[in-house]
């Protein structure tokens, strides 16, 4: 059989993830402290869990409606309005999705037709220009700058847009560099899309782990509800990974659509997931807080540990990566990398994995303990002492 | 402030000065000024390790004693927990409400000696009305550390 007559060659075609690579040789190798992880090292809290469990007991076990249980979607609508000052109609614009990869794919591939252009500022999270061409759409790329703090500017936006731009992308407390946008920053950019077309896809899965200033929906800004999505979900913010649950809110027009998608190709999210996620939005308030003070301790810790062996970092001002500037060392973030990985087994992700724009950085998590980081901390020590 | 710094120190009595100035971002001569003045007024106590005696091959029980007792006229209760906590093998003593007074918390080598203990030493107290004692068979959790947790196995996948 001819495979290569048999594969989607929009599918072969696509990369595979940068981070990826990087993972596959670390796990061939023992003792290795890795900073690499991108999810929370907290398990869920317990009365999430046992509201899970309870579920099970019970026999909840069947599909929910397409869109999520209706209780679930008004615990989702209330804890927005609570925390970010954006309200959703339960019924109509709100989709519970397998985690905030679907949110994101099915967002795409409801608004992207063959050669429409999505703008996507990076460094950022690895999925956005891959979801992108699957729906035909041609990825735009911004590279930020840490001059900038990682921040999208009017100034780049107003130049990558065409007649045939769709969608923006806004990854937002941003993975790997740590950026936020302010509610000043947020305006400035809601100035260049009023009057448009164009949709924002608001990535804001890590509105929770914000330091020092309240994360702020772009939704939540004059006339820019009506263009755009917001994709979330529960596994940064409640420890959550495992359990695949997120969720999008749109305009009840895009919802409609949207919804099409997740039926054909989902049918509901997980039941039990969803239990544990509306004990999570009513009772988990505190166990967020607790975690994000902790998240914080650790921040501040590897920024200050980084700094005192002559490394410099923007300093992080949301999600739990630091992208410090490697570049100084006179190493490709590959080389950099490698050789720590190889002469001093400790792992921290190359950061042109995240785009072009992040070489000469790397992604460093600090969602580990602090004896963890500290461990690591001598490792990459020891390794730029040699350079 | 210092409850933040003391709930750390709860977690790792081990945290330095320095670790601990990063984290709770508060300059280093505070920290240090805090620990001494928290020293001083009695407010740390100290700093213990936790242990799992039974990976040990040191033999030992805890039991716990249920003790009731008739009050002293003006003093309470305060006399008689006195004479109990000062015996080296009491380690912990609480006035408890409902249907006991005290609760001890006493380790012993064996249980021989424990039972020594209780018939020979407690319960010869002349306001110790009677005493009910449960040996701990065993520790699953203690003062918020897990005993049988399998440590430092991170099974996290790396996929984003």
């Amino acid at each position: 059989m001819d495979y290569s007559k048999v594969l989607s060659k929009t599918i072969v075609d696509t990369e595979k993830s940068g981070i990826r690579k990087f993972f596959d040789i670390m796990e061939t190798m023992d003792d290795v402290v890795g900073l690499t992880v991108g999810q929370p090292d907290f398990v869920t809290p317990w009365h999430i869990r046992e509201a899970g469990i309870e579920s099970l007991e019970k026999g909840k076990t069947y599909y929910t409606s397409n869109a999520g249980t209706l209780e679930l979607r008004i615990e989702i609508d209330k804890y927005l309005t609570r925390r970010f000052g954006v309200s959703y109609s339960p019924e109509k614009e709100i989709i519970v999705t397998v985690g905030g990869s679907e949110a994101i794919d099915i967002a795409v591939r409801s608004i992207i037709e063959a050669g429409d252009e999505v703008i996507i500022p990076t460094p950022s999270f690895v999925c956005y220009a891959p979801i992108t061409r699957m729906a035909g759409g041609v990825p735009v790329i911004i590279e930020t700058s840490v001059k900038d703090k990682f921040k999208l500017t009017p100034e780049a936006l107003k130049a990558a847009i065409t007649p045939r731009t769709k969608m923006l992308v806004l990854p937002y407390p941003n993975n790997p560099t740590g950026a936020i946008m302010t509610r000043e920053e947020l305006k400035d950019i809601a100035e260049v899309l009023k009057d448009t077309n164009i949709v924002v896809l608001s990535d804001e899965i890590y509105a929770e782990m914000t330091y020092g200033h309240e994360h702020c929906s772009i939704a939540s800004i004059e006339g820019m509800k009506e263009r755009t999505i917001i994709a979330s979900g529960f596994s940064k913010a409640y420890a959550m990974t495992g359990w695949r649950l997120g969720y999008l809110c749109a305009p009840a027009v895009m919802i409609e659509q949207m919804l099409k998608i997740h039926q054909y190709c989902i049918m509901s999210s997980p039941t039990t997931s969803q239990f544990a996620a509306i004990e999570a939005l009513k009772n988990g308030d505190d166990d967020v807080k607790m975690m994000v003070e902790e998240y914080n301790r650790r921040r501040r810790y590897i920024y200050n540990g980084l700094k005192g062996i002559g490394i410099d970092s923007f300093e992080p001002e949301g999600a739990f990566y630091i992208f410090p500037n490697i570049g100084q060392f006179g190493l490709s973030s590959d080389d950099f990398c490698s050789r720590l990985l190889y002469d001093y087994k400790c792992a921290i992700v190359p950061g042109n994995a995240f785009g072009a724009g992040g070489e000469g950085f790397a992604r460093i998590s600090y969602a580990y303990s602090i004896k963890h980081i500290t461990l690591a901390l001598e490792r990459i020590e020891k390794f730029v002492k040699t350079l | 402030m210092k409850n933040e710094l003391l709930k750390l120190l709860e977690t790792d009595a081990r945290y330095t000065p320095e670790q601990l100035s990063v984290m709770l971002d508060i300059p280093l001569e505070t920290v240090i000024s805090y620990i001494d003045e928290l020293e001083k007024n009695g407010t740390i106590l100290g700093y213990k390790t936790v242990i799992d005696w039974e990976k040990t091959n040191r033999e030992s029980v805890t039991a716990m004693i249920d003790v009731k007792l008739t009050p002293q006229r003006g003093k309470g209760y305060d006399r008689v927990a006195e004479k109990i906590y000062n015996y080296p093998e009491v380690q912990s003593v609480y006035l408890m409400s409902g249907a006991y007074d005290l609760s001890v918390l006493i380790e012993g080598k064996t249980m021989k000696e424990v039972a020594f203990f209780v018939s020979q030493k407690l319960a010869p107290i002349d306001e110790v009305i009677s005493t009910t004692t449960h040996f701990v068979l065993h520790k699953y959790k203690d003062t918020g550390v897990l005993y049988d947790a399998v440590l430092d196995i991170d099974e996290r996948g790396n996929c984003n």
